[in-house]
Order: C-alpha cells, then structure tokens, then sequence
C-alpha cells in the first residue's frame, strides 16, 4: 500500500500534442486522499485528453503523473488496480440486464463468481436499480443507464474514481440524484477527479477547483477562491426591451469596477462592483431611472463561477457549444434569479 | 526498500506470468461469454447469422441454380454447397468488425482498458465468440444444404477437414474485420467499407459459378484470389479430386492474412481512442 501522506493523483508538467493541436501544455495538478478535485473548462480544453492519460489509456508527450502513488506510464497496470473510470457516454452493455452487466465487469476484476454476483447486487441496491435488475439495460432511462455505468465503474473498490462528465445530457432532477450519490462516495473515502463544463456542477461537488483552458490551468482554488477572484459582488439585471440592453448597460457602466457583462440573448446585464455592494445597487437604481430604463430582477449577488469564468478567460463558459444544445450558464442565473 | 518489498508481496505486485496467463484464459472466456450472450439478444443478428445464409442456400439452389451448368457429379447443389459456406463464413466475421466498432464509440473499450483485466482478452474473447458463432450458423447451412440435396462423397475425414478449413478461413477474415472495425472506428463507415472488400472477394470467386463462365479479365482476378483458392480446395475435400494445389495456396493465403492483420489489430486496439 502506498504512503497515505502523498496525494492521490499528482501531476507534473504534463503535456500532450495531437499533431498541430496541443491538447495540454503543461498541466500541474495535486489531489489529497478522499477530495474531489473538479476540473471546468469547455469543450476541447483539454479535460478529457488529461482523464484518459490518467486512467492509462494515452500515454504522455512530456511530465509525470502518479495515481495512487504509481506511474501512469511505467507501473500503468497497477494504476488500474487503483481507479475507476465513467466517461461521457453509458460504457454499458445495453442489450444484457444491469445484473448481468456488472457481474461480467466484476468477472474481469477477478472476483470468483460467487462474489461478483454478490458485488452486483451491491451495487444495483445502492443505486437504486435492484428493481431493474432483470431488465436489459437499454430499457433504461438515460439516468438509470448513467447510474448503472458508475456502479460498473465501482466494482474494484477503487481507491481513485475518475467521473468524465457525470452528469453531460442528464435531465436536472437526474443531475440531482447523481451528485447525491457522488458525495456518498466521498464520504467513503474515496478521492474523485471530477471533470464538468458546469459550472454549478464544480460549485456543489468539488473541493478544489482548477480551471483549464486551451490546455492549461489558468486558475485553481476553493469555489470561494475562485469567486473572490471574479471580483467581488455583482449586480445584475434583466432588461424586457431588447432594444435597450446596450442603453441599460452603459447606464451602469460608471458604477462598475469592470465592464459590464451583456447577455444579448437573455438580455441580461452585469456588472461587478467589487466590495461596494448595496451602495452599488443603490447607485445602479438610479442611473437605470435617469436613463429611463425598465428593469426586471434588479438584485446584487456574490460571484457565480460563471463570472470567474468570464474574468479568467474573456469568454463566457456558455459561448462554447454545449452537447446537449443547453445553456447551462443561463439556467444558473435564472435559478439566481428565482 | 520496505515499499518495493510490499509491492512484491502485497495485492498490487505485479503477478507472475502463469497468474497473468490464467487471467488471460478466464477474461477471454467472460468476455466471449458477454458476446454470445449479446448476440442471442439481439433479433436481428440472428437473422443476420441465421436466416440470410438460408435464404441464400435457397436461392441459389433453386432459383439461380437450374441456369447455372456444372461439371460435378452431383450437380450444383454439390458445387454450390462448399461456396455458399465459405461466404457464410465470411459474412458472419463481418459483425466482428461492426461490434468493436460500436464498443469502441461507447466508450466500453476505454471502460475495459482502464480495468486491470488481460488487455489482450478483449480481441480474443470477440474472436472466441465469433468463431463460435459462424461455427453455428455452417452447421445450420449444411444442415438445410443436406436438406436440398448436398452430399459428402469423400469420406468423414476430409468433410471435416472442409468445414475446418471454413472456419479458419473465416478467422481470417474476422482478423481483417477486426483491423478495419477498430482503425475506422465509426459503425456506418465500417459497415460500407465491409460490403465494399467482402461482396467483390466472395461473389468475384469459383463460389456460385465456375470462373471458365467469366470473362477473361475477371477471369484473370477470379483464378488467382484466396477466396477462390480456399473454395476449390473446400470443394475438392467435400466432392473428392485434386486438393493439394488449392489447399496449399489456400493456407499460404491465410497466413499471410494472419502474419498481417493479427499484428495491425493489436496495434489499432492499443492506439484506439
């Protein structure tokens, strides 16, 4: 068993080229036993290409990653001793049952027959699917399928779980019920490289953040780090008039610390106004008036990591396509809102 | 010192050769275990297996067939049979091509690779599985050949040696299947890419006609492709005549494919993403 004083994943410098592309250029990361470390960043910035060098499925250009204590490249199959993987879609075979799914996965860790159907029935109750059991997998709604593909991903005890996008394309109350089930992994101990392009998904999970994009880190900390880095309190609004969002905004652009942040689709402002907080709203209130602007939801909130994604990056995390066509950065400031 | 000697000792040390050997065996038995039981799933690959080559067995035998004229004894029910279970073979190993291709895109590779399971397994079990599974459905095609007319008439021992040699040909073409379903990776793509290698290599061969009836440019094509070499040489041990020739060419043919394709399989397995 490795020292339980060093982390559990720890990356130095790891680079990665596909031809002319440069999926990584240098990533460090450092996960402590039994933390969930959420890695954001959109599409094609390189999350998933640093998970698959990780789980041993790609080798490195350049730099050293060790999980659980061994060598992704020279001890890789011991590191498969070590982890679990669930990526973006369902790895499940949809035409067996879901007990017949994990008792062949547990076959493949070597348990005997007799405990990988005990596993299976493990699992399936802990995740709700025992009354499914029977059923082909492909019967499935699509957050049983993705419930049943963690379970697969959990047969071996890993000690390291990696999660690709749990919860890309699920409907929001599924969301729900798998971050319920991820912090019960945590409390069990296990470690968790969480990768999401939500930004609330981070927000609730992850003790540690690292934000990456174009394949290097460009941010890391606490959620509450993160958020302070965005520059303090935000005000934020929503104009019914389309046609006079940009009026709204340059109403409110003395008042800020920053540039004010138009949403031309939603018609949403926002602009952050660093530590002043209610004076700013007040001050806001007034320069929306004397410049005759109708406003709608006009409140003062702390900084989503939308925000922080905005100040890090100069894009918004939502401007990238999304696989399931949703915005989820909008969905977030109505929930604000609500 | 003491965390070297713990890995040697503990669970996580690196196992043995005969350990990993055994795992090897085993991972490929539940993985072809996982196969079958897939494909016993799925309606329509046992209509693809099972019924298709039926159907063709009889079309040929009694639609084309009574155009078609032959030198051997039996008529054409006796010189098509050997043909129609080489393509047999050939179309059953199609689907190996399909399914990786399909486990590739899932991510259930990935899932397998990331697991400390024999690596190798997933290649063997599927080839297990499909060997398996165009074993059955020869045996369904001689059964219904029997049915319409087809006989042996050289004896048990090369009537086995016939449908040995049938299955080994459809390994190879299985190998084949394996290098293009996972270097292609997209299942439409691997499923046109198919049709276009296989159908002209089967139906361009001494399957269903004898090649004297072509014209002289296929004939050229026909006369000298392995297809052709491994079915006169199926057709010789079934119906009795000459079988070195064919038989030897025949083989030759086959190692090549595996000496060939076995190492681009393993190796598109190993860089699949």
């Amino acid at each position: 068993m490795p020292d339980g004083g060093q982390p559990a994943i720890l990356v130095e410098g790891l680079t990665k080229s596909f031809g002319e592309v440069h999926a990584l250029r240098g990533i460090d990361l450092s996960v402590p036993r039994g933390t969930v470390l959420g890695v954001l960043g959109p599409n094609g910035a390189g999350k998933t290409t640093a998970v698959r060098i990780l789980t041993t499925l790609l080798p490195p250009d350049g730099g050293r990653a060790l999980v659980d204590g061994y060598d992704v490249v020279r001890e890789a199959a011991a590191v498969r001793r070590s982890i679990g993987l669930a990526g973006q879609s369902a790895a499940i075979q949809l035409e067996l049952t879901g007990r017949e799914n994990l008792e062949i996965i547990g076959r493949l860790y070597h348990l005997r027959w007799p405990q990988a159907r005990s596993r299976a029935v493990e699992l399936l109750e802990q995740f709700g699917l025992a009354d499914a059991a029977d059923r082909a997998a492909k019967t499935y709604s699509g957050g049983m399928q993705r419930r049943l593909d963690l379970g697969a991903s959990l047969v071996g005890k890993p000690r390291v779980l990696f999660l690709d996008e749990p919860t890309t394309g699920l409907d929001p109350r599924s969301r729900l019920g798998m971050w319920d089930i991820i912090r019960s992994l945590v409390a069990d101990g296990t470690t968790i490289l969480l990768t999401t392009q939500y930004l609330d998904e981070a927000d609730e999970l992850a003790d540690e953040i690292v934000v990456i994009d174009h394949g290097q880190v460009i941010a890391a900390g606490a959620a509450e780090e993160l958020k302070g880095r965005a520059g303090g309190d935000v005000v934020e609004f929503s104009v019914p008039d389309r046609s006079r969002v940009n009026d709204a905004a340059a109403a409110v652009a003395a008042i800020g610390e920053g540039e004010p942040h138009v949403d031309p689709e939603t018609g949403v402002v926002s602009v952050p106004v660093g530590g002043r907080g209610s004076d700013a709203l007040v001050e806001a209130v007034r320069a929306l008036d004397a410049a005759g602007v109708v406003t709608r939801g006009l409140a003062l909130r702390r900084p989503s990591l939308d925000d922080v994604f905005l100040t890090l990056t100069g894009h918004a995390a939502e401007e990238e396509e999304q696989p399931n066509g949703r915005k989820r950065g909008a969905r977030r400031r109505e929930r604000a809102a609500s | 010192m003491t965390a070297i000697a713990e890995r040697i000792a503990g669970p996580v040390g690196a196992p043995n050769w005969r350990v990993r050997f055994g795992w090897a065996v085993t991972d490929t038995l539940t993985i072809t275990r996982r196969n079958l039981l897939v494909w016993m799933r799925v309606p329509a690959y046992l209509v693809f297996t099972v019924v298709q080559p039926v159907i063709f067995v009889l079309m040929f035998r009694y639609v084309f067939g009574g155009a078609i004229r032959v030198s051997s004894a039996g008529g054409y029910v006796d010189f098509l049979l050997p043909g129609i279970i080489a393509q047999t073979a050939a179309f059953a190993c199609f689907g190996t091509a399909i399914a990786l291709a399909q486990e590739l895109k899932k991510g259930v590779i990935d899932r397998l690779r990331s697991m400390p399971m024999a690596r190798s397994a997933v290649l063997t079990g599927r080839l297990l599985a499909d060997t398996l599974r165009m074993t059955v459905t020869i045996l369904i095609v001689l059964g219904v050949g029997f049915a319409v007319g087809f006989r042996f008439s050289n004896g048990v021992g090369p009537a086995i040696a016939m449908v040995a040699l049938a299955i080994l040909f459809g390994v190879a073409i299985a190998c084949i299947s394996a290098f293009t379903g996972l270097a292609i990776g997209d299942e439409e793509s691997v499923q046109a890419f198919g049709l276009i290698w296989i159908f002209p290599l089967t139906f361009l061969s001494s399957a269903f006609v004898p090649i004297a009836t072509m014209p002289g440019w296929l004939q050229a094509f026909a006369n000298n492709q392995p297809v052709t070499y491994t079915i006169n040489a199926m057709r010789a041990l079934a119906l009795g005549g000459p079988v070195e020739a064919n038989l030897w060419k025949s083989l030759v043919w086959l190692a090549g494919i595996f000496i060939v394709f076995v190492p681009l399989s393993v190796r598109a397995y190993r860089r699949a993403s």
